[in-house]
């Protein structure tokens, strides 16, 4: 029972990091329909700045918490220009082009910043300095650590603080009006350049805390650790709906929660021998194991194939017409 | 025409500081061979390995050995492999064709392996003098040795520490899913039930697996008194962090893949008390003259692996010696059968040309760095200290 309840904790974790992370894809897209796959980058970027910065200030002697924040504080910046500069040079010029340019282009946007970072930061992996003193509390026979909490409550006030400000302020209501139809709300007065540049600089300002929290908590930073992160937050949104926020936070939980789950049973469900089968390797209480932990990443793209062919407008979504 | 000849053998022979080079009807220069990346992020190694080499060579020159009853030159030929497998062929054919009498090299696996057959080919015998792989010495090449271990020898000695000294009822294995993180977990887990230690059943992870909550999770419900893990310290580093994060107490053991310092900066103050094993021994533990004589040529301790490259022309030159000949083909049998003490103990060789019972250190994480606990050679343990006073 405790390994299942640790399973679970496990789960939330990671999957609250992927929800921040899936929200920067889920806003993109449900604004101008366009899926920014240089994202993960935007992710990647955001921690090794907090890296060098933390690195940087470390010797210093201030609080460890200081020293996080103002990393953070910096990579946030760093990041929002990242994003609006992506925005402004890869994509506005690109925004009536077919919708197959501008995702070229992503993926263009995203070897660039990969190799940007490891032009800068050279392609060996960063320790972070693990300067947070992390305490491990026991619930009911699982373990938290502190940095966990941490994450956990971070997470959640960025995915209610967007919340708010995309269903309770002007902002948000210009940005729902640019996602329903741009021309109309174009028509209506709002200046949908900048409510698009906006957009993309809150997601890369969610993507910038993301990797923060992702390095902080692993402990390590590498050019490439935006791409399979990027991938799995873009399952997620898919999961929970593409375009619709409240699935992303729902889809990056749940996507958490099905790998770790996933990894820890999937050993024990493949052994073969628990079945009964007569087999060599079984003898003597040996095992055969089918499938190991090391599938684990694999879950989240299973899971982005059975959403796309059971439920292609996935969890909260609704299914729209093509609106291009 | 003969005298243009003539006339380029001589602009050569003056430009060649050893001008004798042509003459004196062979044997009174002698060309070894030394190749490592003296270029790129491991260059200090490079360096490292070559000056090894070279101590050996101008102590033999210095000391005025004689092959055959006259005295001979060594002349040690440095090449820069960029540890890049493609240039470490080029690098050995040009060595071919420069004549060498034998190579000391390369320093990774990964040039060792392309470059032997070339070596083979034409008859040089090479030693290496940091390259762990099996592979190497599998390939039936006659003229392939290395003086250091392999790294299937590296399993059964961190399984026998374990064993011996931690005692553990159950041990939990885990892997990286690669061919090094594979071979090394199954070498453990061979000689943990040869010592009648409950094993469970195999955990695996990736090679990029940053997140192993999942895997120690299940592990933690099983509560293994020791944990083992084939992979990098990229890998490893977060492992041994997550695993005490989840209030895992077991002890954590890695092969060297994840014997270095980075585990410190991976794992926090997780990685304390973490053991691990390497292939050969620290270099304060080789030959006190050797320590001496190094930092006194070159005003710089030895860093990882010079005491292997320095035994390693030795015994090329005894070698030859034994044999009278500096010809590869006469000196080579001789090398084969050598029996020889040198820095980094007794050195002789089995049929492959691996090391016979080849040093493995298991090491300690103890304050921020890793400490030698002891030294396992032919399965038997000895304390480190105990070892540094027999080599004394």
């Amino acid at each position: 029972m405790d390994t299942f309840l640790q399973q679970l904790v496990n789960g939330l974790t990671a999957g609250s990091v992927y929800a921040v992370v899936a929200l920067g894809y889920t806003m993109v897209y449900g604004i101008i329909q366009l899926i920014n796959f240089a994202h993960g980058e935007v992710v990647m970027i955001g921690a090794m700045v907090a890296f060098t910065v933390i690195n940087l200030l470390a010797p210093t002697g201030l609080p460890p918490l200081a020293i996080v924040l103002i990393g953070a504080g910096c990579a946030v910046p760093v990041c929002m220009l990242v994003g609006y500069g992506m925005e402004r040079l890869a994509y506005r010029p690109l925004r009536h082009a077919p919708r197959l340019a501008p995702l070229i282009t992503a993926i263009g946007v995203s070897i660039i910043l990969q190799h940007v970072a490891l032009m800068i930061w050279s392609r060996n992996i960063l320790a972070f300095p693990q300067i947070i003193p992390s305490r491990t509390y026991f619930i009911g026979g699982a373990a938290i650590t502190s940095v966990q909490i941490a994450i956990l409550a971070i997470c959640l006030t960025l995915m209610a603080g967007l919340a708010l400000l995309v269903y309770r302020t002007p902002l948000g209501t210009a940005m729902r009006a640019t996602a329903q139809n741009p021309q109309v709300a174009g028509l209506m007065g709002i200046d949908i350049n900048r409510v698009i540049a906006v957009t993309f600089i809150i997601g890369a300002g969610l993507g910038a805390v993301a990797g923060v929290l992702f390095g902080t908590y692993y402990g390590l930073a590498q050019y490439t650790m935006g791409s399979v992160l990027g991938l799995k937050a873009f399952s997620a949104a898919v999961l929970g709906g593409i375009g619709n926020i409240p699935g992303a936070m729902l889809g990056g939980v749940l996507l958490g929660l099905v790998e770790a789950l996933g990894a820890g049973y999937i050993g024990d469900f493949t052994d073969l021998c628990q079945w009964g089968l007569p087999l060599a390797a079984c003898e003597g209480g040996g095992h055969f194991i089918l499938f190991g932990s090391n599938y684990q990443d694999v879950f989240a793209f299973i899971v982005l194939i059975l959403v796309l062919v059971f439920r292609p407008q996935g969890l909260l979504g609704e299914r729209v017409g093509d609106r291009a | 025409m003969k005298n243009v000849k003539f006339g380029i053998s001589a602009i050569a022979a003056a430009l060649a500081l050893a001008g004798c080079g042509q003459s004196g009807g062979g044997g009174s220069e002698v060309k070894i061979g030394h190749v490592g990346p003296l270029t790129g992020g491991i260059a200090h190694l490079g360096k490292d390995n070559e000056n090894g080499a070279r101590l050996a060579i101008e102590e033999a020159n210095a000391a005025k050995t004689k092959i055959d009853g006259k005295e001979v030159k060594f002349v040690l030929v440095a090449e820069d492999d960029q540890a890049d497998p493609k240039v470490g062929t080029t690098v050995a054919q040009k060595l071919v064709d420069a004549k060498v009498s034998g190579v000391v090299g390369h320093l990774n696996s990964g040039t060792s392996i392309p470059a032997s057959p070339i070596y083979n080919g034409a008859g040089i015998p090479v030693i290496s003098g940091s390259a762990t792989n099996p592979k190497l010495t599998e390939q039936g090449f006659k003229t392939q040795f290395r003086v250091v271990g392999r790294d299937d020898q590296q399993g059964p000695a961190i399984a026998s520490y374990l064993a011996t000294n931690n005692k553990p009822q159950t041990v939990a294995v885990i892997d990286d899913a690669t061919a090094y993180g594979e071979g090394i977990a199954n070498e453990v887990e061979k000689t943990l039930k040869a010592a009648k230690i409950n094993v469970l059943p195999r955990e695996k992870g990736t090679d990029k697996t940053t997140d192993w909550k999942a895997v120690l999770t299940k592990l933690r419900g099983r509560n293994p008194d020791a944990v083992f893990y084939g992979g990098m310290d990229a890998t490893g580093g977060p492992l041994l962090k997550q695993g005490r994060e989840l209030g895992i107490k077991a002890v954590f053991s890695f092969g060297d893949g994840a014997c270095t310092d980075k585990m410190k900066e991976l794992a926090g103050d997780a990685a304390e008390g973490l053991l691990c094993s390497q292939a050969g021994i620290p270099v304060e533990a080789a030959d006190k003259k050797f320590l001496d004589a190094y930092k006194k040529k070159f005003n710089a301790d030895p860093i990882l692996y010079s005491p292997f490259t320095y035994d390693a022309a030795n015994m090329l030159i005894q070698a030859m010696q034994k044999a009278n000949s500096s010809d590869p083909k006469k000196y080579l049998p001789e090398l084969q059968k050598l029996d020889f003490k040198g820095a980094t103990g007794k050195i002789a060789f089995d049929g492959k040309g691996d090391r016979k019972d080849a040093e493995m250190t298991i090491f300690t994480m103890k304050g921020g760095k890793l400490l030698p606990v002891a030294v396992i050679t032919g399965g038997k343990s000895q304390s480190f200290d105990d070892f540094v006073k027999g080599m004394k």
